[in-house]
């Protein structure tokens, strides 16, 4: 199979790789890219662990090829923050215990960063339909939702979001 | 009065931190120590790990539930570029034999199938390539011919069957694997004197825990040293080499197991045994480091952790005005194709089997069925949440029958606050408890009154809604005698009986206090609870505790979180190690201040002469300690340095009778549960929506409330989607016609009520350290019970009762449909 050079910008670096055109984005980004952040849980479009922001908005990089997003920015959860210095909705998820084992986190802190994004103080029930295509086993969703909801307050006070890069459109 | 439980005599209590209200960092909310790294996406899962030169393995499976392997072609797939090897069953028994075991007599099992395949799903070949994607291209290559035989679906069909339809013709000339009798106290008195005796058929349908990640190994085998090192995300890491070393053909020392962080069990990656197995056989084979992911497909239709698919023929037997006397019932459990853990899940039940009622006696015959399936394995609860839903819908029936309300029923046989210890007739022990309590707060929470009333107008106006209560036991830190106590007699097995858990402890040259444990991380929060109870212990700041994991070459015992075990036991470790080191501390600050080691107490970490302010802090005698020999005595307790392991043992277990007249004591630390739900069922479509929902928990002394939350969240989530959504479907030819998210509903938040309302009651366990019990299972223990009874209730125009789960909206519809035609005929 002839390889395909693309180009990603990727939490705001360029990476160039020459990929399989078959090479799935969430294979790319944890296999080719060594960010194992992005989480794969059903590699069908279902769970929503692998959400990753593509060109501001929170797909299911299970069901893209790699070679769809030449040319795309990324946002990966290893783009929001660092364990030293934790992105408001890491900081919130933390604070109300938003995680328990942890593996579908990083799509829901993508699925809640699409959201907070659009709409800075949603009700409940906008949370709710916002994580709706994310499933966790751990929590029963209660403290998740209280994440975001505590996520939401805190980036309303700082009125900035600190969110690297430009991508989030 | 003499009684079968005479011999099985309760233990002291061997309880050294008294439960307080005194303490600073136990039962307080702190953020969890582990997430960080989690959150910025450095959780260093299984499928994380790389090694030089590795490869990838998948699988080629069967698509037949029930067949002989004629013959595997595999010269297409080796010849695919890129591809190292393409092996069969036969291949791979050249360098591993059969899995282990806890049946007795096993029952024979390959982590890739010869000659016969079981299930849907089970391993015929493996192919080995340079990635996973070429891998997969060279399964497909592989051609392999069957000759069918008849498959085993359903459960009563395959105890009964004869000839080409038993699945393991060279063990048994039946599928059913084992068939035993147990009676505890005089069951048959007990039943002739009631005036009443409620029957019930029911049936428990299967799932299984389906966490979001899969299961998965690398492994690496070494010529030099004979062995493997093996990263795997099972939870027994610590263990599992003395179980699958004989598999391996090596001793247990030459596997060296990494510790995992492990994305999602609730039991599922218990063992994960057939991966192991496998992906060494093929590490050895191809001489190469390799890696095995299960897929999501792989995992619903070929994991070991199948959750429990029973039948129940039971009686509860009463006087009139509702005392409960006596309990039976024969159960039929479909264990599908291999008995892997025998039939541990029915003697996880013994624990509370009787719930929390007084009833006096109580027998049972347990069968484990064999039939064209995947194998079970354990799911929270372990099988203790399907006999939590027996009682509790058998208890409904006879508030039903007897005209009680169903709440007064229970009240009047619940075990009072003051008959603690208490033991069943099983010969299990609950430890403490006050469920009138927790009944009472549960109510209050909810508004019970109002609940009921509201959902009687609300029926009165033709919308179905009901209300529900269960009140259940939520049995913690497990005994192992529960894997092997139901077995014959005869063939026990290996009657294990330690659970201990162990810990490491230094005070570095700084003061810091650096940890090491011997379980992996689950999801639960381990290194949280072992911060809180040892900066409770040694008065340090939680900042100045760092917790890590021991490899099983540098580690030692340590069993892992299951059965609700993991908090009360490290915490015991934690106590054992901090009575060490404190006197280690004593000692070099007894030099240091020139005073009696008897007179010093540890406080603000320092440690200091009780009465005065004579004190030096931790880290000031770490130093010394660590650094500065000849400032001491030259005497042996003055050795450098400030470091200690300890291993906790069960805290109060007992053998079981050896001809089970009781089963002894093996999970006494009882909590105690009331879940109250009120529910809408839309008879048009089936579908049941939650309104309100409340869930009481008394887990003992709580360690961190907010954790604690998440696991009562959590196993609620889990209970409602076995209520209510989710169910394996395998048709009459054994296909797994669902074994994917889309189509195997786990409940989104969408299905969650969106007011759980979360309470908590503190009785202490008078024999674990500050009185803790585990609550790591107790939602999915009792969502079920509550769900299934408000669904009655809101359906009692029907006269429906639910008798068999999940009740997806399908089956509730038909139900529904059936009651419809049923009263338009009359």
């Amino acid at each position: 199979m002839d390889k395909v050079s693309i180009s990603v910008s990727v939490n705001g670096r360029t990476r160039r790789a020459d990929v399989p055109p078959r090479l799935l984005l969430s294979d790319f980004i944890r296999h080719t890219l060594a960010l194992p952040g992005t989480h794969v849980g059903c590699e069908h479009g279902v769970c929503g662990a692998c959400n990753v922001i593509v060109d501001g908005r929170a797909v299911r990089s299970c069901l893209m090829f790699a070679v769809q997003a030449d040319g795309c920015e990324l946002t990966t959860v290893e783009g929001l923050g660092s364990a030293d210095g934790l992105h408001p909705i890491q900081q919130a998820f933390w604070e109300e215990h938003g995680l328990q084992c942890g593996f579908c986190t990083p799509g829901m802190l993508m699925a809640a960063h699409e959201l907070l994004q659009g709409n800075p103080d949603p009700t409940d029930e906008e949370i709710r339909e916002a994580i709706s295509g994310n499933l966790c086993r751990c929590t029963g969703y209660t403290h998740i939702i209280e994440a975001i909801r505590s996520a939401a307050a805190k980036l309303r006070e700082a009125s900035v979001d600190t969110v690297r890069p430009a991508a989030a459109a | 009065m003499s009684s079968h439980l005479d011999s099985n005599v309760i233990p002291p209590s061997r309880q050294r931190e008294a439960p307080g209200n005194g303490t600073k960092w136990i039962g307080k909310s702190i953020k969890r120590v582990e997430d960080p790294r989690f959150l910025a996406g450095k959780g260093k899962y299984i499928d994380d790990y790389t090694v030089p030169n590795m490869a990838q393995a998948a699988t080629v499976r069967s698509p037949h539930a029930h067949a002989r392997i004629k013959s595997i072609d595999t010269a297409k797939a080796k010849a695919l570029p890129g591809v190292i090897g393409v092996f069969t069953g036969q291949d791979i028994a050249t360098v591993v034999d059969p899995c282990p075991s806890f049946a007795s007599p096993p029952v024979p099992q390959n982590a890739c199938a010869i000659e016969r395949v079981r299930h849907v799903g089970e391993v015929v070949a493996a192919v080995v390539a340079e990635d996973r994607y070429i891998a997969e291209d060279a399964a497909d290559l592989v051609e392999v011919e069957y000759e069918m035989l008849p498959p085993n679906v359903d459960i009563e069909a395959s105890a009964a069957a004869t000839g080409d339809a038993i699945l393991h013709p060279e063990a048994r000339d039946s599928n059913v694997a084992l068939d035993e009798s147990f009676s505890f106290g005089p069951v048959e008195d007990d039943f002739a004197r009631a005036d009443h005796v409620v029957r019930r058929r029911l049936r428990w349908g299967r799932a299984s825990a389906q966490a979001i990640e899969t299961a998965g190994c690398l492994s690496e085998f070494d010529p030099v040293s004979g062995g493997f090192t093996i990263h795997c995300n099972t939870n027994f890491y610590n263990f599992i080499p003395f179980v699958i070393a004989g598999s391996l053909r090596v001793s247990p020392t030459q596997l060296k197991m990494m510790p995992i962080m492990t994305g999602g069990s609730f039991g599922s990656k218990v063992f994960i045994h057939k991966i192991i197995i496998l992906t060494s056989a093929l590490a050895r084979l191809t001489n190469q480091p390799v890696k095995y992911i299960e897929d999501r497909e792989e995992h619903f239709t070929n994991s070991d952790s199948h959750g429990s698919d029973r039948l129940y023929d039971a009686e509860l037997a009463l006087t009139r005005d509702g005392e409960m006397l006596s309990f039976r019932f024969d159960v039929m459990d479909d264990y599908g194709a291999y008995l892997q853990f025998g039939v541990g899940t029915h003697g996880n039940a013994m624990a509370q089997v009787t719930g929390p009622y007084k009833i006096g006696s109580f027998a049972m015959r347990v069968m484990a069925v064999l039939t064209n399936k995947c194998q079970q394995g354990p799911y929270r609860g372990f099988g203790s949440e399907v006999t939590n839903w027996v009682i509790e819908r058998m208890v409904d029936a006879a508030a039903k029958e007897l005209g009680i309300d169903p709440v007064e029923l229970r009240l009047k046989n619940m075990i009072q606050p003051d008959e603690f210890p208490y033991m069943i007739p099983t010969g299990n022990i609950y430890d403490s408890g006050n469920f009138q309590e927790v009944y009472r707060q549960a109510a209050e929470l909810i508004d019970y009154d109002a609940w009921k009333a509201k959902a009687a107008t609300m029926r009165s106006e033709g919308r179905c809604v009901g209300v529900g209560i269960a009140t259940c036991q939520e049995r913690s830190v497990y005994g192992p005698t529960e894997w092997w106590f139901l077995n014959n007699v005869e063939t026990p097995g290996f009657t294990l009986t330690s659970t201990p858990e162990g810990i490491s402890l230094r005070i570095d040259p700084t003061g810091k206090v650096f940890v090491t444990l011997n379980s992996v991380f689950v999801g639960n929060s381990p290194e949280t609870v072992v911060t809180q109870v040892l900066a409770e212990q040694l008065t340090v700041d939680p900042a100045d505790i760092v917790v890590g994991y021991a490899d099983t070459h540098s580690g030692f015992n340590g069993v892992g979180p299951q059965g609700s075990r993991f908090t009360a036991m490290v915490a015991g470790a934690c106590v054992s190690a901090s009575i060490k080191v404190k006197d280690k501390l004593k000692t070099f600050a007894s030099h240091l201040l020139e005073a009696n080691p008897a007179d010093l107490e540890l406080r603000d970490a320092k440690v200091g002469v009780k009465g005065s302010d004579k004190e030096v802090a931790i880290a000031d005698i770490a130093i010394q300690a660590n650094f500065f020999r000849l400032n001491f005595p030259d005497t042996p307790e003055f050795d450098s340095g400030l470091e200690t392991t300890a291993v906790y043992d069960h805290p109060i277990s007992a053998e079981p009778a050896p001809d089970r007249s009781h089963l002894g004591i093996f999970y006494p630390m009882v909590g105690h549960i009331c879940h109250i739900a009120v529910v809408e069922v839309d008879p048009a479509t089936g579908k049941v929506e939650i309104l309100d929902y409340a869930a009481v928990h008394d887990n003992g002394t709580i360690v961190n409330p907010k954790t604690l939350g998440g696991q009562v969240f959590g196993g609620t989530a889990n209970g409602i989607g076995s209520t209510l959504t989710e169910e394996f479907v395998y048709d009459e030819n054994g296909q797994f016609t669902n074994a994917n998210f889309a189509e195997f509903a786990l409940p989104s938040v969408h299905e969650m009520p969106a007011n759980l309302k979360l309470g908590h009651v503190e009785t202490p366990s008078p024999y674990t350290e500050y009185g803790i019990k585990g609550g790591g299972e107790g939602g999915r223990l009792g969502a079920p019970s509550a769900l299934s009874s408000a669904i009655d209730d809101a359906l009692q125009a029907y006269g429906i009762e639910t008798k068999s789960l999940p009740v997806r909206p399908v089956k509730l519809r038909g139900m529904i449909r059936e009651a419809e035609m049923r009263d338009a005929a009359e």
